[in-house]
């Protein structure tokens, strides 16, 4: 049976998180997700049963952490059809995954007029870095523009691409516009060239399946705490013919075979970048989010999250002085839904949003150089997650319906 | 409809700020950044030779609290010496701590309205931009 938006779902699924409420509407999941009860316990449970220092104990209590540690990092890679757990390296986040690419891969194997090439949809995590690889590796960074859907077709990408490219790094959903980019197209395109792709998962790996074999991306970066997982835990997931041959990102404890005054020998993947106490507690949170989310189903996940976004999409373009950015069919947009209200700072927005106790994010999204590239300063963003309720948006819509005029319009 | 922060008081200055607006030949002008909202003013001043600012605008673009703040601050400095500003702009800083007196609310006027920010630290930042160029402006005058 199809799955589908169905009302009578919305309480079942909303008990599973205790801090949603019918008060408040969350609609900043982009930003990050709420933590289902059975993440939360299985953090407490971990900390309650199993805490000692992974991998390095002889004890059974550190044997049990580090097999909770080592058993989310196989639910991970099953996750994402990785062929071997060993390529899933365990983050802080998508931002400390992306860095470790542009510090191990970048730094290296990059030189003078080599070609970085990014969109300019990405986030500043998918940017900063590899300006600064740019920088210090005399690479030149260049960008690729979507069309006038706001679509990267993968001819753009292709009139792009040079036999100088190196490296390719774009994200799979964008987080102002929800638009999809055609990885498997582009990791052709990428591979054709000579080049590797370096895809930004952050915002596609919680509302979509994503099969790195499938798509055949050298990379996929991603965030824990983007898909109900805690804070503080990331995924970097790269082919192991590449994690081989780059050198480590940080140095420390337990990513060595042995150390001599002058020199050391690194540990084999993934251990090689995982310097320092690892993230057990928050790692056993990720596999308890991910076995959440095969509970609930893609299928659900989607389903819900596009009908909120058509919903939203049908109220809010009624609405006078609002505009939505990006591809004009709801379906495209993986839940993100960004616009302006003529007249009124996003900021102001946000704020009367949060007067009517609606969650929204407003400024430029990490996203600087995609905001001066739509043409406007800030914007709003409104975020769904599979538990938001038709009610959230109705409430949404109705409190952007009179926003201009209690910001003294007519 | 909730009530909101935003009065008409505000709004009003918002929507039509009487001192947004060019100067000719200012005496003095800085530029404020508050690089989370984006907001950007540029301060504008003309003082005469006693020292008093004789007139004052500013331009940019910002939200609705920067904007509305900075009108009503030009609205209370203007025709005052810079030692009083400078005193007025410590009052609405202070206010916004949480920290200024009934007595000295009441100086700032309609500035005083956004009293409540004090209460809404995302936004202190907004309502405090105008201002912290006025001090940067006139401290060293």
């Amino acid at each position: 049976m199809k799955a589908t938006y169905n009302r009578d779902d919305d309480k079942k699924i909303r008990q599973d998180f205790p801090i949603l409420t019918d008060d408040v509407a969350y609609l900043d999941n982009a930003a990050t997700t709420q933590k289902p009860i059975q993440v939360l316990d299985s953090m407490a449970d971990y900390y309650s049963t199993s805490n000692s220092n992974p991998l390095r104990g002889l004890y059974k209590l550190s044997v049990d952490a580090t097999c909770a540690y080592e058993d989310s990092r196989k639910a991970v890679a099953g996750f994402i059809n990785a062929q071997d757990a060993s390529s899933v390296i365990f983050t802080r986040n998508a931002s400390e995954s992306l860095n470790l690419i542009a510090y191990s891969y970048g730094m290296n194997f990059l030189s003078e007029g080599d070609e970085i090439l990014i969109s300019i949809m990405e986030h500043h995590s998918n940017l900063l870095p590899w300006q600064q690889v740019a920088a210090r590796a005399g690479a030149v960074l260049k960008y690729v523009e979507p069309n006038e859907d706001f679509i990267i077709t993968p001819e753009l990408l292709k009139q792009n691409i040079t036999d100088r490219t190196k490296i390719v790094a774009i994200t799979h959903v964008s987080n102002v516009l929800g638009v999809e980019n055609d990885i498997r197209s582009f990791a052709k395109i990428a591979h054709d060239a000579g080049a590797l792709l370096a895809v930004d998962g952050a915002q596609s790996v919680p509302h979509i399946p994503v099969d790195v074999q499938d798509l055949d991306c050298d990379f996929l970066s991603f965030s824990g705490h983007k898909m109900y997982a805690p804070m503080g835990i990331g995924v970097l997931y790269g082919k192991t013919e590449l994690l081989d041959k780059m050198p480590p990102f940080l140095y420390g404890g337990e990513m060595i075979e042995s150390v001599t005054r002058y020199d050391a020998k690194y540990a084999p993947l993934p251990h090689k970048f995982e310097a320092g106490t690892v993230n057990a507690g928050g790692a056993v949170g990720l596999h308890a989010a991910i076995d959440y989310i095969k509970g609930v189903g893609f299928d659900l996940i989607r389903a819900r999250e596009d009908h909120l976004t058509e919903l939203a999409f049908e109220l809010l373009s009624q609405i006078p002085g609002i505009k939505i950015l990006g591809n004009k069919d709801p379906l495209m947009h993986h839940g993100i839904i960004t616009f302006t209200v003529d007249g009124v700072h996003p900021h102001d927005v946000a704020t009367v949003m949060d007067t009517d106790n609606i969650c929204v994010r407003a400024g430029h999204h990490c996203a600087q150089p995609l905001m001066k590239y739509l043409g406007v300063f800030s914007t709003t963003r409104a975020s769904m997650a599979f538990y938001n309720t038709e009610e959230e948006v109705r409430k949404l819509a109705d409190a952007l319906s009179v926003i201009r005029r209690k910001m003294g319009y007519e | 409809m909730s009530n909101t922060f935003y009065n008409e008081i505000i709004t009003e200055h918002n929507i039509r700020p009487y001192n947004k607006r060019e100067i000719k030949d200012p005496d003095i002008t800085l530029e404020g950044v508050n690089p989370s909202c984006g907001d950007d003013i540029i301060v504008n001043l003309k003082l005469d030779e006693n020292g008093n600012i004789s007139d004052g605008a500013f331009q940019g673009d910002g939200c609705a609290i920067s904007q509305a703040s900075a009108d009503m601050m030009m609205d209370l400095i203007i025709g005052r010496s810079s030692e009083d500003a400078l005193r007025l702009a410590d009052i609405f800083l202070r206010m916004i701590q949480g920290e200024a007196s009934e007595e000295e609310i009441e100086e700032l006027e309609e500035a005083g309205v956004l009293r409540d920010i004090s209460h809404m630290p995302s936004r202190v930042k907004c309502a405090v931009l105008g201002w912290h160029t006025v001090q940067e402006m006139l401290k060293d005058f």
